[in-house]
């Protein structure tokens, strides 16, 4: 087999899921913000955050699956499985170490804190709300951005997001990683991270135009880390962002103008995150009023997705298919 | 300790930026002058006491021009009262700059065949010495949409609060006043003022100055939460980089930009023992030479302490009065404190006080810091010191004993490692840094290492073959 059709072959393999694309862009951002920055994601907060979010990923899958088991006797009760085999695979049907992965990542590049508690509390919380709050089988929150706003609101000066550490050429070679990301990758989210960065640019150049700044002080706002993650690893969460185009463009506009007056008002670093956190209802709401068809991580059919809590009753109502 | 040495370095500091100083304005406003005036403004020290919303910030630069001559102008969030606004001892900055500065430590190697001890001594860099100042003002009328909202006499100071409807207003009212307000200020003015601020302009009273050179610096007390520091006036003017200081002294920990990258300045390195003669330069190149690194886009961070001590101590500890006089507003305020300083080696203070001090070193225009500084008090009590480490070599006969030639030969390797981290910390060049330390008699030759030997490889290092 030449190096070609291993290249290729291996292109394919990480194709296969959108996720696989972003894991690699969030290492690199990892990698460079831990080889640049004195102040940068180190490896011990990312396995403190990994402890966390698998914890409560297993233990979120289990639950789900137990769930699952008790009502629909026909897909098999694992809970009453033969063999331990058996059991213990059909607990962690759909175990998504990936997305928590993901979500550990982030919150490990954004989240800067003064003890290791702080990223697997993070990562937990992240997780746990994945988990419990759901709205017709979607999550509400993006797990990283409601971990690290709940760390950062419950430990005050102990637990902060650090959005300027960054320094010019890694933040480019960053927004290149990140863009590539999302172009390679089938999440197919590209449009709710140009619409959020667009409308985040434009409020702070119409900002800029207002006050009589010159234009370099909006383009060196744009030059923010926790920006960069923010918009192409956060916001493009396609389990908490609305599954209609436009929907998703009227989400980009209203969080990028909540975060922009959060941060010149009440004067809040890193306010995209907070903004993200409390619009997110505003997905749900947005998918009832423009439905369209979900979002699946793996193109292939059949497979195990992200497990569903089931809906409680509630039958599937009919959708309109938007491609 | 050699206090000698540390008045020494001190002074050597001084002229040295004295020097590289370039005249004109300085910190979160601009000092103005008569366009002749030998203007002497290089770097300006603000120190910045921060706990939730409550902020002290005290402001102090060089002024070396006419008292009469001085002004300043800041813009505010707020109208602050009489009682918020105060004028502080010079020495406390001082002492601020001196206890936090990059320091140099020495140790004298002993006779190698002897037991080995180490003795040490530090010398303090500070920054430049700092002086506040301002100029002289007449009334104007409202023609301008300028509203003088306050009026105070502080000190030797008279301080008015303004504001205004229009930049344009308000500059050619603070021209008329003798504020030469330099050109194209009127995009930042109008920047802040449609941003709700009001301006802050001081000025030397000579009735009230008591004929000092040094002008004591401005303290003002206000509730914001935004935690930032206006640069941008700095700039307007700026005839080359502005030179800024900023110590923070919080409860909680470290004090980083938002906005911009914080970095440490490179620290804990052997150097030739040539630069305790020139550490002022050597501070001073080290510097520029890091800056250039990064574009001249960081903000550099130099010390980061809790205040209840210091390892080695460039200057004692600041005491519980100074340190309430700076505006650390939380020392009596009763047993909130959950963080209890614990008693640690090295130099301790009088007693164990809950603040940490970061000391950040900007060097900015308007073109690599376009925006003001954004900071954030962070729960990072991690403790950081620009360090500079000088190893004086043993010197007897080497032939003496097996060890001592052994010695002379790690000395040759030592010095070539020094003479490489100055270069690397400092971007002079290798040959000259290895030509001045031989003329000192830091060389292969002057040793008796007639053949100093190919740098042995980590291996043979490993097992000593």
């Amino acid at each position: 087999m030449g190096v070609r059709t291993k290249t290729i072959k291996l292109f394919k393999a990480i194709h296969q899921d959108a996720r696989h694309w972003q894991i690699l862009a969030l290492s690199g951002l990892f990698s460079i913000s831990l080889t640049t920055s004195d102040f940068g994601a180190r490896p011990k907060a990312l396995l403190a955050a990994i402890v966390g979010a698998m914890f409560a990923q297993v233990a979120g899958t289990v639950w789900v699956n137990a769930r699952k088991a008790k009502r629909d006797p026909d897909s098999g009760n694992y809970w009453r499985a033969s063999t331990l085999q058996a059991g213990f695979i059909g607990w962690f049907a759909g175990f998504q170490w990936k997305s928590a992965l993901i979500t550990c990542l982030s919150l490990s590049i954004l989240l800067r804190a003064n003890s290791l508690w702080f990223w697997l509390a993070a990562g937990f919380i992240g997780i746990t709300a994945k988990f419990l709050i759901r709205y017709r089988g979607k999550h509400i929150f993006n797990p990283a951005c409601i971990g690290i706003v709940t760390v950062s609101l419950i430990g005050g000066s102990a637990a902060w997001v650090s959005p300027g550490q960054w320094g010019q050429a890694p933040i480019f070679a960053a927004f290149a990683i990140g863009f590539a990301a999302l172009v390679l990758s089938s999440a197919k989210r590209l449009d709710i991270a140009l619409g959020f960065l667009a409308g985040f640019a434009a409020m702070l150049f119409g900002r800029a135009l207002y006050l009589g700044d010159p234009m370099t002080i909006p383009i060196h706002q744009l030059q923010s880390g926790a920006l960069l993650v923010f918009a192409f690893f956060m916001i493009t969460d396609p389990r908490s962002t609305p599954d209609s185009r436009i929907a998703r463009l009227v989400f980009a506009f209203a969080v990028a103008a909540f975060a922009a007056w959060l941060g010149w008002e009440y004067h809040i670093r890193g306010a995209m995150l907070y903004a993200l956190a409390g619009l997110a209802i505003l997905s749900p709401i947005l998918d009832h009023l423009l439905p369209a068809k979900r979002f699946e991580w793996t193109s292939t059919k059949g497979k195990h997705h992200e497990p569903e809590t089931p809906r409680g009753g509630v039958r599937p109502r009919p959708q309109l298919v938007r491609s | 300790m050699n206090l000698k040495h540390l008045a020494g370095a001190c002074a050597l500091g001084l002229s040295s930026f004295a020097l590289s100083a370039p005249a004109a304005s300085a910190f979160c406003g601009f000092y103005v002058a008569k366009a002749d005036t030998d203007l002497f403004n290089d770097a300006s020290k603000v120190v910045l006491v921060r706990d939730d919303e409550r902020t002290v910030i005290t402001m102090a630069s060089d002024y070396r021009g006419e008292v009469s001559e001085f002004a300043m102008v800041i813009p505010v969030v707020d109208i602050p009262e009489r009682e918020q606004i105060n004028v502080a001892n010079p020495g406390l900055v001082d002492h601020l700059d001196e206890y936090t500065a990059p320091r140099l430590v020495e140790y004298y190697d002993e006779n190698p065949c002897d037991l080995r001890r180490y003795r040490m001594e530090s010398v303090a860099m500070s920054a430049p010495p700092e002086m506040a100042m301002m100029e002289d003002a007449e009334m104007a009328p409202e023609d301008l949409g300028v509203t003088i909202e306050a009026e105070y006499e502080v000190g030797e100071y008279d301080i008015l609060i303004l504001s205004a409807e229009e930049s344009d207003g308000l500059i050619t009212w603070l021209n008329q006043e003798n504020y030469r307000i330099p050109d194209g200020a009127e995009e930042v003015v109008g920047a802040y003022l449609k941003r709700g601020m009001k301006f802050f302009v001081a000025k030397v009273n000579l009735e009230r100055h008591d004929g000092s050179a040094m002008l004591r610096p401005i303290q003002v007390a206000y509730e914001d939460e935004d935690f930032m520091l206006p640069i941008r006036l700095g700039t307007v003017n700026a005839d080359g980089k502005q030179e800024l200081f900023v110590f923070a002294i919080t409860r909680q920990g470290r004090v980083e930009t938002t906005n911009y990258k914080t970095v440490k300045l490179p620290s804990n390195m052997d150097v030739p023992i040539f630069v305790k003669d020139e550490f002022g330069e050597f501070y001073k190149a080290m510097f520029e030479h890091q800056t250039e690194k990064e574009n001249g886009k960081a903000v550099f961070m130099e010390y980061a302490w809790d205040m209840s001590w210091c390892d080695p101590c460039a200057a004692n500890p600041l005491s519980r009065s100074e340190l309430r006089e700076l505006g650390v507003m939380w020392l009596d305020e009763g047993p909130g404190n959950d963080i209890q300083p614990m008693p640690r080696p090295g130099f301790g203070g009088p007693q164990p006080v809950d603040a940490f001090v970061t000391r950040l070193h900007v060097r900015y225009d308007g073109e690599t810091f376009p925006e003001d500084l954004n900071f954030q008090v962070t729960g990072d009590r991690e403790n950081y010191q620009g360090r500079y480490v000088l190893r004086h070599p043993w010197r007897g006969d080497y032939g003496q004993c097996e060890a001592a030639g052994e010695y002379a030969e790690q000395l040759v390797e030592r010095w070539d490692e020094e003479a490489e981290s100055l270069a690397k910390l400092t971007g002079w060049e290798l040959d000259e840094i290895k030509q001045k330390m031989a003329d000192g008699g830091f060389s292969a030759s002057a040793v008796g290492v007639s053949n100093p030997k190919p740098k042995r490889k980590w291996w043979q290092r490993l097992w000593g073959n």
